[in-house]
């Protein structure tokens, strides 16, 4: 976009001032606003991560796409993969409003300059696995996303205000697929029991580290880029998620699971956060094999790429010789 | 705007979410011409309903206006009270008006 700068903007030292007013009257900062550098910075860096996670979170529920056990779940698993890419394409899309460029963006996916959920790096054995997913991981997403839709950063607010309507779709159908197998063979039941010990912690850790191991969180709550702590986060998922289990009649692995009380919220145990930081810095069951495939897709569709932009241009060529005849 | 290591520029995306309604601006993709880019504004903004038509335009083709929505640019339509209704004292008694 081209920015016609037909009257002067504030003079320098009034932007801080410009910008700390807007954020503290709750107003939205648009792509063309003044920002501190730290801010630019911040978001584009959880941007282009919650980006790539949806884009990486296809890998694990398409597994299922070839296998799915009827039509319907074909149906509906093959919409919901074609959903995370549409939020992954948002996001990018809010990200580039901050000059951000998609190819670079993507390179830094794939040669792992930029991070994405360490959720998606567990394996999906299982088809009781993509019931799970939508339930907890899916789930799991609303709670943090919810209170995104009220970033301060517009483009962003308004990509999660999209997302968030799309993704209760994927947290019922994971229900629903699991309330199925619940209706079924004793096997079944013990999928999904079996899937449920395997998601739960790791759904707990898309939270992201405690309160007080996160550095950055009370710069980006100041800016109002985020809006509750990664424990308020938690807390609120488990607190969602302990009936819902109830009524499908699995249990959640954590002992130390129980009502407080005196909190009015749920008492929890404490996941392996080692674990967390070994599959954020790569170490997951899966890393490797996700960044290979991106890569692999990547690299297999840059023909086509090429082949559109070359057609393009061929037709653009063609359009100005036919004017000018 | 345009990437150089996918050459393909960026394009903004308007939708009409029903008849009677204006188009209104729903973000941005990247497409190799016009008609690549409507068919992934379809895909990617309108799965569920969103819309009856839709605008794409190459993002380096829109002029825009300022930096800051609170501009020295806007203040002509800040200072002239009387172009709206309120600036008028009409007496109470005078119907419809």
């Amino acid at each position: 976009m081209t920015t016609t700068d037909a009257a002067e903007a504030p003079p320098p030292e009034r932007l801080q001032e410009h910008f700390d007013a807007t954020i503290a009257r709750d107003q939205r900062i648009e792509p063309r606003d003044w920002m501190p550098d730290g801010y630019r910075k911040t978001l584009v860096r959880q941007i282009a991560q919650h980006a790539h996670s949806e884009i990486i979170g296809m890998q694990p529920e398409g597994e299922w796409i070839t296998r799915a056990p009827s039509l319907r779940r074909k149906a509906i698993l093959f919409a919901k993969v074609q959903d995370e890419a549409g939020h992954g394409l948002y996001l990018y899309s809010a990200a580039e409003t901050l000059g951000a460029d998609r190819a670079d963006l993507t390179e830094r996916l794939i040669d792992g300059r930029q991070k994405y959920s360490s959720i998606f790096n567990y394996p999906t054995p299982s088809f009781a696995d993509v019931g799970v997913i939508g339930w907890f991981v899916d789930g799991a997403a609303i709670c943090n996303q919810v209170p995104l839709c009220r970033s301060s950063y517009g483009p962003y607010a308004r990509a999660m205000v999209r997302i968030c309507k799309e993704e209760s779709f994927h947290q019922r159908q994971g229900y629903e697929l699991l309330m199925t197998m619940m209706r079924g063979s004793a096997a079944q039941r013990e999928m999904v029991q079996d899937a449920v010990d395997r998601w739960w912690w790791p759904s707990l850790m898309m939270f992201g580290p405690p309160d007080d191991a996160s550095p950055n969180s009370a710069r980006s709550m100041a800016w109002k880029i985020k809006r509750h702590s990664n424990d308020e986060l938690r807390q609120r998922f488990v607190d969602m998620t302990v009936p819902q289990a109830a009524k499908l009649g699995v249990t959640l692995p954590d002992p130390e699971l129980r009502w407080n009380e005196e909190r009015g919220h749920h008492d929890f145990g404490t996941p392996d956060w080692d674990e967390l930081m070994r599959v954020i810095k790569g170490d997951g069951p899966c890393n490797a094999q996700r960044i290979q495939r991106r890569r692999a897709a990547h690299e297999a569709g840059a023909w086509v790429r090429e082949a559109a932009t070359a057609h393009a241009a061929k037709q653009a060529a063609r359009g100005k010789k036919g004017a000018a005849a | 705007m345009t990437s150089d290591k996918q050459g393909w520029p960026l394009y903004e995306v308007f939708v009409r979410g029903k008849r009677g309604l204006n188009h209104v601006h729903v973000g941005s993709l990247h497409a190799a011409d016009d008609a690549m880019a409507l068919t992934h504004a379809r895909d990617l903004y309108t799965r569920r309903n969103e819309g009856v038509s839709i605008w794409v335009v190459r993002s380096e083709y829109i002029a825009a206006s300022t930096r800051d929505e609170k501009d020295p640019f806007f203040a002509p339509s800040a200072d002239k009270v009387y172009r709206h209704p309120t600036f008028y004292d009409i007496p109470d008694d005078v119907p419809h008006i």
